[in-house]
């Protein structure tokens, strides 16, 4: 057992580093910046696209990407290696993420030659942004049920509807589209999935304003906006199978919930007075900072299980379900518990209190955490379902017509 | 990265689960529960002879030479069996507290009879209620001979010697090597809420008490429970993961309203949860096993860690497997009792989750790193 790279790995991870050195800068020791978003920064959206450019060109951009596709042709293990150096830079990547991992991935797997020639591309390079037209108002955790219709017109299809929840619509390029053909057969089997030029005529994008009051979300509606044939994705009908192609990348990935952690609490902890005394002295405060450490250490340890796998080139086992929804529930608590341990001060943001208000931001948008990617609900049924055997709830909507599927009390 | 057992430790892993469960069904920890016998001297003598008991002893002394990992994986199986020996008792305690702690002549001696599993040993170290300090220890050698008593010792009416916390000539808490079956021994077997595992008081009253040379001062003894600890969280998930797979079963089996209890939300999430408590505890009992492997100076913080996960896995698990079986959940009759005594008995020997915490955060402070550490 050891946690050291093999030959191989290390220098990879030594070509990593040094190319993040010569093109990114560190990050500094104690910032808090690294978890806020940054994309919203000016120029922070150029940045972004020179720095992806960089990294397309010395072949960190799709480093498990097939050769084929325009990657690297290199391992998960390399991509793990490379987004762990990347992290302690001070670049902004995650705005790429839909794109490579999900859209283009989907495109690639399930779509022509002719698209994948056309998007791979400029995806790679920081060129075209990506994002993704799933969720509904009336379809959230079941998305099936999403409603915005596809109705084929000769050579094209005519969308009509609306998405929501999308993340990066008002600077994407393109997004990937799934929508109702057919509302005669049962929910899963009417859908076909779509590329989307977001400058089509008919496609309005109006910011949510989230409860943080960042705008990180959208809605986006449809108002008989045109797509040609060939910008389908697999067979008519066929769309809910190729949303699953990579759908549980978004779910299974590795990332933890951005956000204050075990160390944010110890260092606040550590710098609070209570009644009596130092906070850090106070057995209360001392049993559930173990709890956090414990719970943070297990997650960490979990991912290196993970990575185990994926050094040995095998298929991750199921303990990886768990990381998202251990992360995102324990970010909220820490969140709330330093704000207990600030007291009556606790209230006010900015610059002068402890961390420079991060608990303060992340109680107000730490809620999105445990809902997005994936609801704790839903995650809490994947790991019933398909780790543990568990049979699938009873679904009532299933084998009906989805235009006689209820959709509300009066429906 | 390989943050795993190596291949012939995992290909044990399998050959003890497949051995197990023929050997010891719950059939067999029941059977040592409902009777007066205080463990399966047969199964013990059949993993004496696959070399189990001797795993991390070195293969000069007659043992297996698999080192500390190779304990790890058995104990994981040894819990999922629930197995009624004196298992951690005689190798995370006193076999270990020899190999650290002995001298040359005391390994020859003794650990070539520990590894064929004729000579057993234990520890003791609890005196009262409350957090077990080696600071405080009111059991004390003098002239060479041990005075003290020592409440709820695993296994101490039967095994053969017992390694003893005890203050030494400068007061310092020092380990002690004391046969159990001489002069000045009193040992009373002790009702527990597990009887499947035996225990005792035991009241030393001028028993000829043999120093381990290097066994002196608080450190040792929190060194030797850091070691067993790790092994001991092995066992603890095991528990744990029967327990979910027998939850797991039975909500697969059991209808209600028409449809498997197991097709609710309700018992799907609660096993879900079970789940996540599991894998947590699992990874941070690799942690330890990696700490303990490589003499890491992390090891303190790693058992603690280790520790808390697999109590909190082993009690969310047991606890829940009860409630998931409903009203039959707390008969004598099904096997879910076996589960939750167990996973309770684990939780306090070496020490609760509650005094753990403490220790963590005070080894945390001590260190002063902690952002490298939750890096």
């Amino acid at each position: 057992m050891d946690f050291s790279d093999t030959p191989e790995e290390a220098a990879f991870r030594a070509e990593a580093r040094a190319f993040l050195e010569a093109n990114a800068e560190r990050r500094k020791p104690g910032s808090v910046e690294g978890y806020r978003r940054g994309q919203d920064a000016p120029g922070a959206l150029e940045r972004a696209r020179a720095f992806q450019a960089k990294k397309a060109v010395a072949g960190f951009a799709g480093i498990a990407w097939p050769k084929e596709w325009g990657g690297r042709g290199g391992t998960q293990m390399q991509q793990i290696i490379y987004q762990q150096e990347e992290a302690k830079f001070d670049v902004l990547s995650g705005i790429f993420g839909i794109g490579l991992q999900i859209a283009i991935p989907t495109v690639c797997t399930c779509g022509t030659p002719e698209q994948r020639e056309r998007f791979a591309g400029p995806a790679l390079r920081g060129e075209e942004i990506w994002c993704q037209l799933f969720s509904e108002p009336a379809g959230g955790s079941d998305l099936a049920a999403l409603r915005t219709r596809a109705d084929r017109g000769g050579d094209e299809w005519i969308i009509n509807g609306q998405k929501i929840w999308t993340s990066g619509a008002h600077y994407s390029q393109f997004g990937i589209l799934v929508a109702r053909s057919d509302p005669n057969v049962p929910k899963h089997a009417g859908l076909t999935f779509f590329i989307l030029d977001m400058a089509s005529p008919g496609v309005e994008i109006r910011p949510i304003r989230q409860m943080s009051g960042s705008s990180h979300f959208n809605e986006v509606f449809f108002t008989d906006v045109r797509i040609p044939d060939t910008m389908r994705v697999g067979a008519v009908g066929h769309g809910w199978r190729v949303a699953m192609t990579t759908l549980m990348n978004e779910r299974h990935g590795m990332r933890e919930a951005p956000g204050p952690d075990f160390s944010e609490l110890f260092e606040l902890a550590r710098n609070i007075e209570l009644e009596d005394g130092p906070a850090l002295d106070n057995a209360a405060v001392q049993e559930k900072l173990a709890e956090w450490y414990v719970r943070t250490q297990g997650l960490r340890f979990t991912k290196f299980r993970t990575m185990t796998s994926l050094s040995r080139g095998q298929t991750p086992g199921p303990e990886s379900s768990i990381i998202k929804l251990v992360a995102a529930g324990k970010t909220q608590e820490i969140a709330a518990y330093g704000l207990d341990l600030i007291g009556m001060a606790g209230p006010a943001m900015g610059a002068e209190m402890p961390l420079q208000g991060l608990f303060e931001e992340a109680l107000l948008y730490s809620p999105a955490l445990r809902i997005a990617g994936g609801t704790d609900e839903i995650l809490r049924n994947i790991i019933a379902e398909r780790v543990l055997g568990l049979p699938q709830d009873v679904r009532v909507d299933k084998d009906v017509p989805f235009r006689d599927v209820p959709s509300g009390r009066r429906g | 990265m390989n943050f795993d057992f190596p291949d012939d430790l995992r290909q044990l892993r399998d050959e003890a689960r497949r051995f197990l469960r023929d050997r010891c069904p719950t059939s067999v920890p029941r059977r040592i529960l409902e009777s007066a016998e205080p463990y399966d001297r047969k199964l013990w003598g059949e993993i004496a002879g696959m070399g189990w008991i001797g795993a991390a002893i070195p293969e000069a002394f007659g043992g297996a030479g698999l080192g500390a990992l190779g304990v790890c994986v058995l104990a994981e199986e040894l819990g999922r069996a629930l197995a009624p020996v004196p298992f951690s008792s005689s190798v995370y305690l006193a076999t270990e507290a020899i190999l650290a702690f002995g001298s040359d002549a005391q390994k020859e001696r003794l650990l070539p009879r520990l590894a064929a599993g004729e000579t057993i040993g234990t520890f003791a170290f609890a005196e009262r209620p409350g957090a077990a300090d080696p600071r405080k220890l009111e059991a004390h050698v003098a002239d060479g001979r041990l005075h003290g008593t020592k409440l709820a010792v695993p296994d101490g009416d039967v095994a053969d010697f017992a390694i003893v916390a005890a203050r030494g000539d400068e007061r310092a808490p020092w380990l002690h090597r004391v046969e159990l079956g001489g002069s000045g021994v009193t040992r009373t077997p002790v009702a527990t809420f597990d009887p499947s595992r035996s225990h005792a008081r035991i009241v030393f009253d001028g028993a000829p008490a043999e120093p381990l040379p290097r066994g002196q001062g608080a450190q040792q003894v929190r060194h030797l429970l850091d070691r067993a600890t790790v092994m001991m969280a092995f066992e603890q998930v095991g528990v744990a993961q029967a327990a979910l797979e027998m939850a797991r079963d039975y909500a697969l089996e059991r209808y209600a309203f028409g449809r498997p209890i197991g097709s609710f939300q309700a018992i799907k999430h609660k096993l879900a949860d079970i789940y996540v408590a599991v894998e947590l505890a699992r990874s941070n009992a690799y942690y330890g096993a990696w700490a303990l492997s490589t003499d890491a100076a992390e090891l303190p913080i790693a058992a603690a860690v280790a520790r808390i996960a697999a109590c909190e896995a082993g009690w969310v698990a047991t606890r829940e497997n009860i409630q998931t079986h409903g009203g039959m959940g707390f008969t004598w009759q099904f096997d879910c009792q076996l589960y939750y005594r167990r996973a309770k008995l684990l939780g306090l020997a070496l020490g609760s989750a509650r005094e753990w915490k403490h220790r963590l955060i005070g080894e945390l402070r001590a260190r002063n790193t902690t952002s490298q550490m939750a890096a």
